[in-house]
């Protein structure tokens, strides 16, 4: 343990040792996280899912991810081709550039910075970006329909996002993801700020395109969205972003209402996780029980109730802090 | 804005199909899209055009049976009794009335698995995927039961001129029991999670209106018919086989929405379920088969229509006999084509997402529109 620690002392291990941990941990979270979805829906509709790879098919998603790499990469002849090899790229990058500031536990933080939150949802709204790129280059109409989607349905849900957080921050005092969750050691936010919740996790979903507001990719409709052209690995990387964009939510959630690595006996990085597989799991719970929204159903929600009552909140937030 | 940067407004063309996930089959829609909205939709039918019509005039009547199971997969024993009594009235036999009941069993069944498939995959269109398994459970066991009496699981051919090949047994009938009290228990499952559902209501709700007058003029009939508050119903109005003997009723909607033709389709399976039970009970003893049913049909020269209530609406057969061992002439009136042909004016200043939920409202079967 000491070794570690004077390792992780020098500033270059650990980035090393940081990079390394970030790439293992955002690849075999994502294959659990894949794995854990089709386990869940299968349980929800009366089926047992993947059994057959490994004991109840834990290892079917690393042959799916084997198999995707065989597969050919096809680039369609009229894309706009440096675009479209660069999205699933760029859609990547920012997701891995969040895992930096979060903290797993009071000391397993591979850099505690002191806009960390900030940064977090800074890097989230990249991936709006690489939606649009692979929508637009993709030079296919249910794409470019899925990026403009997109692109609506993030905007209109960030604002209400930024605003519910902002509470939070209001409460706290700092923008240090550390801080807000050593806030917590006694009451959990989720307690004191319920409504702010459920709001951030509307806008969790809203955020990681997860049904029922799934729009972006909604498959009824636009066939596969903004990645309809991708094949093999390209698919796989906006596919892994996907689910690693949910680990962040919902790592963001834990950190911020459900008091992060706090717990009685466990190690804090065990009950941080447990935490961020629960938040997941509500996610897919909502994915396998809801129908889809409408397109202008989903920005009427946002702007005309999500954004009043996130100002509501924050508003009341600051009344009471003011007030005591 | 656009004026102001000298852009010319322009629509596009979006072509939804033949392969796409929610046309249920091979049906393509040409679309004028004005943004995310809807300016012009045009059907292109016949890819699944398979010309039974045409088939019918180069087989003999009972070659022709199979034929009709292809037609609508889904509800084919209603097909098949349709054309059975088109070719029983020519002959002028009288059905047994066990076999009158047999029938009506085995289609009120089929009309259930019929609407829990559409119940299923209409979810799966605006995007909720988990009914869709639940009504396949639910159908399953329905599957089974005609499985065990057909020989068949979708494409039945069970019905014979005169009655039925094979007789019910005991077992059969307390699997209908089985299955109507297990359908009857799952009913609040459908309506907690389904009906009252918000998102299900607001996308359901006021979209996709059909009123009296359009339904008239376009000879839209079935669950939509129904929903847009016309009670009716062949198995009524022009009633056949043994569906005078039964109480049962026609649910109606009042505003002829997709919401109002989902509670109708509903309803009308709670209604099959009190046919079938009432059926049950009642069944008769006797024969199946009627007596002096020719080896070799051969109907007398001249013209017969029947019409029967499928799951998707009113279907008829038209036959034409010259005397002869072929049909002259077989022309079927098939419900989706009518329901389908008012689909443009439905879909236009929707949204994409609208059409979707409208197509599959319509419950349409693709090769019963191409034939």
């Amino acid at each position: 343990m000491e070794l570690v620690a004077q390792l992780l002392g020098s500033e270059g291990a650990r980035m090393v040792v940081g990079l390394i941990a970030v790439i293992a941990l955002v690849s075999v979270n994502a294959l659990f996280l894949i794995w854990m979805e089709r386990k869940v829906a299968a349980h929800m509709q009366l089926r047992p899912g993947p059994m057959e790879v490994g004991p109840h098919g834990a290892f079917q998603t690393v042959a799916d991810a084997i198999k995707l790499m065989g597969k050919e990469l096809i680039t369609p002849a009229e894309v706009d081709k440096p675009i479209f090899w660069l999205a699933p790229i760029v859609i990547f990058l920012p997701v891995l550039l969040s895992f930096l500031v979060i903290p797993f536990s009071s000391t397993w933080i591979i850099r505690d910075m002191d806009v960390g939150i900030l940064l977090i949802l800074a890097f989230s709204t990249l991936s709006v970006l690489s939606i649009l790129m692979a929508g637009w280059s993709s030079n296919n109409k249910y794409a470019v329909f899925g990026a403009i989607r997109s692109v609506a349905q993030n905007i209109a849900y960030e604002i209400p996002l930024l605003v519910t957080v902002m509470s939070i921050i209001l409460m706290v005092g700092s923008f240090k993801l550390t801080d807000i969750v050593a806030a917590q050691s006694g009451l959990w936010f989720v307690v004191v700020q319920p409504l702010a919740f459920i709001l951030f996790i509307i806008c969790a979903t809203a955020e990681t395109n997860r049904a029922p507001f799934d729009i972006p990719e909604a498959e009824s409709e636009l066939v596969a969205g903004f990645h309809t052209e991708y094949t093999g690995m390209r698919f796989a990387l906006f596919f892994l972003a996907e689910y690693t964009n949910m680990f962040i939510a919902a790592a963001v959630a834990t950190l911020l209402f459900l008091g992060g690595w706090h717990g009685p006996f466990l190690p804090g990085v065990v009950w941080f996780l447990i935490k961020v597989y629960a938040v997941i799991f509500l996610l897919m719970w909502f994915r396998w029980t809801f129908p889809r929204t409408r397109f202008d159903q989903l920005i009427t929600f946002a702007w005309k109730i999500l954004i009043p009552l996130a100002f509501v909140n924050l508003l009341i937030t600051a009344l009471v802090l003011k007030l005591r | 804005m656009t004026e102001l940067l000298g852009i010319e407004e322009k629509t596009y063309t979006l072509n939804l199909g033949p392969q796409h996930p929610s046309t249920h089959g091979v049906l393509r829609v040409i679309l004028e899209m004005d943004g995310e909205f809807i300016i012009k939709a045009e059907p292109v039918i016949g890819y699944g055009h398979r010309g039974h019509e045409h088939m019918a005039e180069n087989r003999n009547y009972t070659q022709f049976l199979p034929n009709l199971a292809r037609v609508d997969y889904l509800h084919a024993l209603a097909y098949n009794q349709c054309y059975c009594m088109a070719v029983e009235k020519f002959l002028d036999l009288k059905v047994p009335e066990r076999a009158e009941y047999i029938r009506v069993i085995t289609c009120e069944l089929n009309r259930i698995t019929s609407h829990l498939l559409w119940f299923g995959a209409y979810l799966m269109d605006l995007g909720a995927f988990t009914p869709f398994l639940y009504c396949f459970d639910d159908r399953e066991h329905l599957l089974d039961l005609l499985d065990g009496l057909t020989g068949s699981r979708l494409t039945y051919c069970f019905f014979r001129f005169g009655g039925v090949p094979i007789d019910i047994d005991d077992d059969f009938v307390a699997g209908c029991r089985a299955f109507v009290s297990r359908l009857r228990s799952r009913w609040d499952d459908y309506n907690n999670l389904v009906t009252k559902n918000v998102i299900f209501i607001n996308r359901t709700r006021d979209v996709g209106i059909i009123t009296r007058d359009q339904c008239i003029k376009y000879g839209i009939t079935g669950p939509i018919l129904r929903g847009s508050g016309i009670p009716y119903d062949i198995r009524k109005s022009e009633a056949y086989s043994a569906y005078p003997e039964f109480d049962f009723e026609i649910p109606i909607g009042s505003k002829g929405d997709i919401y109002d033709r989902y509670i109708v389709r509903l309803a009308e399976m709670e209604q099959s379920c009190r046919i079938i039970e009432q059926a049950c009970n009642q069944l008769p003893d006797g024969p199946i088969m009627a007596e002096k049913v020719p080896k070799r049909i051969k109907p007398p020269v001249g013209e017969v229509y029947q019409a029967v209530e499928t799951a998707r609406g009113s279907f008829g057969m038209y036959i034409v006999s010259q005397g002869d061992v072929k049909p002259y002439r077989i022309k079927l009136r098939t419900p989706s084509f009518a329901n389908m042909s008012f689909f443009p004016e439905m879909a236009v200043d929707n949204l994409v997402a609208d059409l979707v939920a409208n197509l599959g409202s319509i419950d349409v079967v693709i090769p019963e529109i191409d034939r």
